[in-house]
């Protein structure tokens, strides 16, 4: 039982193993998909404090849990890769980044959705939606700094510099949120859910994270399998891919 | 070393004073911009005073923040510092030192005749130069990573702010606090004692973060 | 099952215009992320001269 784990970490295995896991994580987030938009609509009951509007938590709380912890992953695979001059962590890190950036759009867009029935205005500077503000400029920080590097070693390791210095500062950032939030507590927002959330719909919001999880799997391995054509366009293996003799 | 370098890094600013004086006076003309812009209501000035200070203070200190490597980069000098024996990290505090003692010390002297321009009170001036006193290095320490990053590349001024600026939020708020906690006359100790917390901090960390950088951008 | 009809279900208690909006704009984010993917995968196969057997 010994499985060569570190052959994965060469682009060239991660390319045909990436690719045949694809399909799986695939079925796997459209299945729990539509269970959990199932559940969200037809088995979890209107809340009674909130109607139907809370029925956005099924998308917001999922999107927001993923955007945090995107970063968090991203950040972890890019100082892997500047620690140990991995590539493919590397890539996987600056795949990461997108679905991230776009999940953080999205708890933004639903927050707005949400507090407008809810609290009245589209945004309250509020210390969660502020620190979601921040994290986005993070991601695009993160994005356009890559990009405007040509070589790709190079890229990675900024990047990764960028991002560790982000994690860093993504507690402090939070806390000084938070500590200024309450001196400034302007209109009340409280919108502490009740402790005794509904079974369903505490059902429906994990099994829609895990949908969102799956469909970042898919979304992540499928984008670091073009990184790794990208990069690797003049080597062999590629080129046996071209003339069609790959698995 | 880190002395050799300020003394340098400092011939050379007063060989150059224009670049001093244009961050300075871009720093008075922000803060003078608002009143025109919001109307000379007194209370109100009053009240928006300390953010409107501390944020052209970020913006005046990340202007200059190209400044810092860039020179050296195109002359050969950075090179030249990358392959001597003394330590990165030193050299890049000596450098950040001095990007703070040629922008940000200006700034924290002309913060209290900017601060009557909007009325506050004496005790609330003095909170102000003495946030401004800790909390600019802590900008120069910061955007130090930043410039090292963005060094040589194209548009690299504003891909820097880019970085920086959501950085530098922490010392945004706890120095702008500082000031509105003294006008409204509550302690303000707290938040000078986080300032200097997030000055030792980026003291001991952002030179290293800056020296890893530089070594990324040059190879 | 909390729904009479569907208009009932459409008009989300009054909230349809909220809860739809959101749910739309995050179909058409998780959209728009595939078919850029799927873009770029494409123009990448031709590029390099790949035949593309799947379409993922």
């Amino acid at each position: 039982m010994t499985i060569n784990w570190f052959k994965y970490a060469s682009p060239a295995s991660f390319y045909f193993l990436a690719g045949r896991m694809i399909p799986f994580f695939i079925i796997a987030a459209v299945i729990l998909l539509i269970i959990g938009l199932y559940i969200g609509f037809f088995v979890a009951p209107t809340d009674f404090q909130q109607g139907e509007a809370y029925r956005i938590i099924f998308i917001h709380v999922p999107a927001a849990w993923m955007s945090m912890f995107l970063y968090v992953v991203m950040a972890f695979w890019a100082g892997i890769g500047l620690a140990f001059n991995t590539r493919l962590s590397s890539m996987v890190a600056s795949a990461i980044a997108p679905t991230g950036a776009m999940f953080t759009f999205l708890a933004l867009w639903t927050g707005a959705w949400w507090g407008k029935p809810m609290w009245g205005t589209w945004w309250v500077w509020d210390a969660r939606l502020t620190s979601e503000l921040i994290l986005f400029f993070l991601y695009i920080g993160f994005m356009s700094l890559q990009a405007a590097i040509d070589d790709p070693r190079r890229a990675d390791k900024a990047g990764a510099i960028i991002a560790l210095v982000g994690v860093v500062n993504i507690p402090i950032i939070y806390f000084s949120v938070q500590w200024w939030n309450t001196l400034h507590q302007g209109a009340s927002v409280s919108l502490v859910q009740s402790p005794k959330m509904a079974t369903a719909m505490l059902t429906g919001m994990l099994i829609m994270a895990l949908a969102a999880w799956m469909y970042s799997i898919v979304m992540v391995l499928m984008r670091t399998r073009m990184i790794i054509l990208e990069r690797e366009r003049h080597t062999a293996w590629v080129s046996e891919l071209k003339e069609g003799v790959s698995k | 070393m880190i002395l050799w370098i300020i003394k340098r890094d400092l011939l050379l600013a007063m060989r150059r004073r224009s670049d001093v004086l244009t961050t300075l006076f871009f720093f008075i003309i922000v803060v003078s911009l608002f009143p025109l812009g919001v109307g000379p209501e007194m209370n109100m000035l009053r009240m928006m005073a300390p953010g409107v200070v501390w944020v052209a203070a970020l913006l005046a200190s990340m202007l200059a923040l190209g400044r810092m490597f860039s020179s050296d980069y195109v002359d050969g000098t950075l090179e030249q510092m990358l392959l001597s024996p003394v330590s990165l990290s030193g050299l890049v505090m000596g450098k950040a030192l001095s990007h703070w003692l040629v922008t940000g010390v200006p700034l924290v002297l002309m913060a209290p005749v900017l601060g009557i321009q909007y009325d506050l009170p004496v005790e609330a001036l003095m909170v102000l130069t003495l946030s401004l006193l800790l909390g600019t290095p802590v900008l120069s320490l910061v955007g130090a990573i930043g410039a090292a990053l963005t060094l040589g590349l194209r548009g690299g001024g504003v891909l820097v702010s880019l970085l920086v600026l959501p950085l530098y939020i922490p010392v945004l708020i706890f120095g702008a606090g500082a000031v509105e906690a003294s006008t409204a006359g509550m302690g303000f100790d707290a938040h000078l004692s986080l300032l200097g917390a997030f000055l030792l901090v980026s003291l001991v960390f952002s030179p290293w973060a800056t020296a890893a950088s530089l070594r990324i951008s040059m190879a | 099952m909390s729904w009479e009809s569907w208009s009932d279900f459409f008009a989300m208690g009054g909230y349809g215009f909220y809860v739809w909006g959101s749910y739309l704009v995050a179909l058409l984010c998780v959209l728009g992320e595939v078919v850029l993917v799927r873009n770029r995968r494409r123009t990448l196969h031709k590029q390099l001269g790949l035949k593309d057997k799947s379409s993922l």
